[in-house]
């Protein structure tokens, strides 16, 4: 894996964002957003769950592997959470999960956590205005992309290594 | 409406799903072109009957759902069209109709999220489609679930005892509920026994609020607690949990009578400590009692003052003097705990503090007062007996009511506070009434928007009161003129004239607005329920479920949800009354069935997720080595399903399996 996993954004590039949002606060301020007729841009999808706690940080690199260019997750605020503390455990998870993704060679601002209360329609619209400019500059991650490359890399190593015992084989004799 | 059914041959093992694209009129359907939504989908895998209609809730649209199950023998249900939180629950109700399990259904939300968000047309229907396509992905793994009963407590609890909460526990005991009213201060009545007369009727807030006081204090279906806080809230809608602190008022309250001997002989001849009831314009004694009229009508002792609470050297002449043996210096603060099913909040809010506005001289200016203080001024029971007399002992010949304090102004608070307009126009009624001053009024726009709120407003103007529309700069105290000396200038913008002004007057009038407690926050987090930016608790609909919140069980009413005025303020907690009865009448709940369980034979015993549940539903068994969650302790947040290491805990209706198959729906090209 010799080359960079990022590469800058192309003409056109279109990101795809993949939005996990907590019933109680981020879904509603999203619903607000919309009855509030707020504008944004249309590169995300929303996922439902009930707390943001729920999200299971392979989710998250599910979603990149499938082809997100970022994903988002949003929660109540600090010491708002309707389960009480869910979004605490969240943001440990999700502390850890940032330091893998910059292991795994994934940008800062691929992943976003974001406290939206119930009432911040608006910043709903500013969030993903503001991510979906950042990933756009950041250009696509694509990773299926990426692993089928590697996968043919793969095949050809053992391709070659397949060779090789032959030619020893012959040695031998 | 796009058809695109059939009786598609199924191969084995797929479902059958039914997907509904919903116009909703032109909400939707302006933006999004469902027809090419409704094709697309019926082109996934398992999906045999996919319909475009113009208001999917509607009852044709329902049935619809139900007779297509029938026909079509469909065994799952994707819907699209609005938020779930609107109509989850209606196509759920659809898909029972027509003989399915009601979570074999997935909703998309194409309106809030999608339609109403978006203008580019190509990108919205591209936006549904794939919404559309992960709900068709992610229905095939729901399971039949069913709804679990609790039963719900029948007794209530109301917080804050002014008119809204009055009105609300009496409404509710007059049902035959077991109310516990619970207020902050030593006496119920809110701000509304603060008032003198009340707008547009003029008649006397004490008449109208004190019967009910009363009432409140003898209905033998309320407990009322006063001097007391809430300070835990536990438990779930139909069962809470209520732990209620209550402050110590050195009184025992079920041996005094109110005869107030204690008052006449205490050491402290002279009342000389600052009397918070009148907003600190009189003054009272260490043991002392709001007004004459204070429900309950029980004395209490301010430590603060009290030599014999303070240094215990006092020679209780209070105590003495108390032939009941009421007064009992050694009480100590109480803990009590309560079980209701249903609580109405309705905790009020607190005035703009008028020192936030400095160029109108408050606190600096003796001749400058709140409304609040004016209130009380012109109150036949306040301070002065109901005369219009200054601080320094003049009576005013001129006063200058500012409007939008604290209201309207992008410094202070944006909102309009709702009742300045109409209390403004009282108090100078009043004022002209009780001390034949010419009054002024500042305004920035006049609203009245009540019933004979207008008309009101047309007495005020006959009766000779001015009107200057423009924002007040600022008090001042600095004479131009010899006309100015020892006068408080308001200078002004007439902006129906179109000149600036300076007006002197004698007394000014702050139009104080009404903002959130200042410790709103701190309360709705004890409740579980939100705030709206400015501070005010959420509603969970702003019209259509305004005195819900989004934790169910718990209702709001008054001015603690917006500003309003004691008609809707009495209206509202009426509402949140019924709401509440509906609640307790159905005499059960319906928990939604979203919990998680262990999964027994897959769990590894690492006891992971016994410290994440903050209800304490996971417990480990030490036998078995495994752990078990109890799902009526269970609220369904699915922590312990997002941290379990080897997948064993399920959250129902959140599957691992679901939200996969969501996020490969989502993302598929």
């Amino acid at each position: 894996m010799s080359k960079p996993m990022e590469q800058g954004a192309g003409a056109g590039f279109e990101p795809r964002i993949v939005a996990f949002f907590c019933n109680w606060c981020t879904y509603t301020a999203a619903d607000l957003a919309g009855v509030s007729r707020l504008k944004y841009a249309p590169n995300v999808r929303v996922i439902r769950v009930m707390c943001s706690g729920r999200v299971d940080p392979q989710f998250v690199m599910e979603a990149f592997a499938k082809g997100a260019d970022g994903v988002l997750l949003g929660g109540c605020h600090p010491g708002d959470c309707h389960y009480a503390e869910g979004n605490y455990k969240t943001l440990r998870r999700m502390r850890m999960l940032e330091r893998m993704l910059k292991d795994m060679g994934i940008a800062d601002g691929r992943f976003r956590l974001e406290w939206i209360s119930g009432a911040e329609g608006d910043k709903v619209k500013s969030v993903v205005n503001d991510m979906v400019a950042k990933v756009r500059a950041l250009g696509p991650l694509d990773l299926p992309g990426k692993f089928a490359e590697w996968d043919k890399e793969i095949e050809e190593l053992e391709h070659q290594i397949s060779a090789q015992p032959a030619k020893e084989a012959v040695h031998a004799r | 409406m796009a058809d695109n059914n059939g009786n598609k041959p199924q191969p084995i093992g797929l479902p059958r799903i039914g997907f509904y694209v919903c116009h909703c009129g032109s909400n939707i359907a302006g933006t999004i072109d469902v027809a090419e939504v409704a094709q697309f989908v019926a082109g996934l895998p398992g999906v045999v009957v996919s319909r475009d209609y113009k208001y999917m809730c509607s009852d044709p649209g329902q049935e619809m759902i139900a007779q297509d199950i029938k026909e079509h023998k469909l065994d799952r249900l994707v819907v699209a069209a609005c938020s779930p939180n609107l109509h989850e629950e209606t196509f759920r109700k659809a898909a029972a109709k027509g003989g399915l399990n009601s979570f074999l259904f997935q909703m998309v939300n194409i309106r809030e999220h999608a339609s109403w968000v978006h203008e580019d047309k190509k990108a919205a229907t591209a936006k549904a489609k794939g919404l559309a396509r992960a709900a068709v992905y992610r229905v095939r793994f729901h399971k039949p679930l069913e709804k679990q009963q609790v039963p719900v407590d029948p007794n209530v609890l109301v917080v804050g005892g002014g008119i809204a909460g009055i009105h609300a526990a009496l409404t509710l005991a007059n049902a035959g509920k077991k109310v516990t009213l619970v207020e902050r201060e030593a006496t119920i009545g809110g701000h509304m026994a603060l008032f003198d007369k009340t707008f547009p009727t003029l008649d006397c807030a004490a008449c109208i609020l004190t019967p009910k006081m009363s009432a409140v204090k003898s209905h033998p279906n309320i407990t009322l607690w006063t001097y007391s806080e809430v300070a835990k809230v536990d438990g779930y809608v139909g069962n809470y949990k209520v732990t209620v602190k209550r402050k110590p008022r050195y009184v025992k309250e079920d041996l005094c009578v109110g005869c107030m001997e204690c008052i006449d002989a205490c050491v402290f001849k002279e009342p000389k400590f600052t009397d918070q009831f009148n907003q600190g314009l009189g003054k009272r004694k260490p043991v002392y009692i709001d007004f004459p009229q204070a429900t309950p009508k029980v004395v209490l002792i301010d430590p603060q003052s009290c030599i014999q609470l303070k240094t215990g050297k006092c020679k209780k002449s209070c105590a003495e003097a108390c032939d009941r043996d009421a007064i009992d210096f050694t009480q100590k603060e109480e803990t009590r705990e309560l079980q209701v099913g249903a609580i109405v909040l309705a905790t009020g809010f607190q005035a703009f503090d008028a020192k936030k506005e400095p160029r109108y001289g408050y606190g600096r200016y003796p001749g400058v007062y709140t409304a609040l203080e004016i209130e009380r001024l012109v109150n036949a029971s306040g301070p002065t007996s109901g005369e219009v007399v200054l601080r320094d002992g003049r009576h005013p010949k001129s006063v200058g009511i500012i409007h939008c304090v604290g209201s309207r102004d992008a410094k202070t608070n944006k909102w309009c506070s709702r009742v300045c307009c109409m209390y403004s126009l009282k108090l100078a009624h009043l004022i002209q009434e009780h001390s034949g001053a010419e009054v002024y009024n500042f305004y920035i726009d006049m609203r009245a928007p009540g019933k004979a709120y207008e008309e009101f407003y047309d007495k005020l103007l006959s009766e000779g009161v001015h009107f200057i529309r423009g924002r007040v700069s600022e008090v001042t105290d600095w004479a131009m003129t010899p006309e100015e000396e020892g006068k408080l200038v308001l200078r002004v913008e007439d902006t129906l004239a179109g000149f600036v002004r300076r007006i002197p007057v004698d007394m000014v009038v702050l139009a104080t607005g009404l903002e959130p407690k200042a410790d709103a926050q701190e309360v709705r987090r004890r409740f579980n329920i939100g705030c709206g930016n400015e501070g005010f608790f959420q509603e969970r609909h702003p019209k259509l479920a305004p005195v819900n919140t989004f934790t169910d069980g718990i209702f709001i009413a008054g001015a603690c949800q917006a500003p309003r005025d004691i008609p809707d303020t009495v209206a509202q907690a009426g509402a949140a009354a019924a709401e509440a009865l509906v609640l307790i009448d159905a005499g059960h709940v319906e928990l939604e069935p979203n919990t998680s369980h262990v999964v027994e034979e897959e769990c590894c015993g690492c006891k992971s997720c016994v410290p994440l549940c903050p209800y304490g539903a996971i417990t480990f068994d030490e036998a078995k080595k495994k752990a078990s969650i109890n799902e009526v302790l269970c609220k369904g947040c699915g922590v312990c399903a997002a941290a379990c290491p080897s997948g064993s805990i399920r959250q129902n209706l959140f599957e691992d399996e679901e939200i996969f198959s969501e996020i490969e729906g989502v993302l598929a090209k």
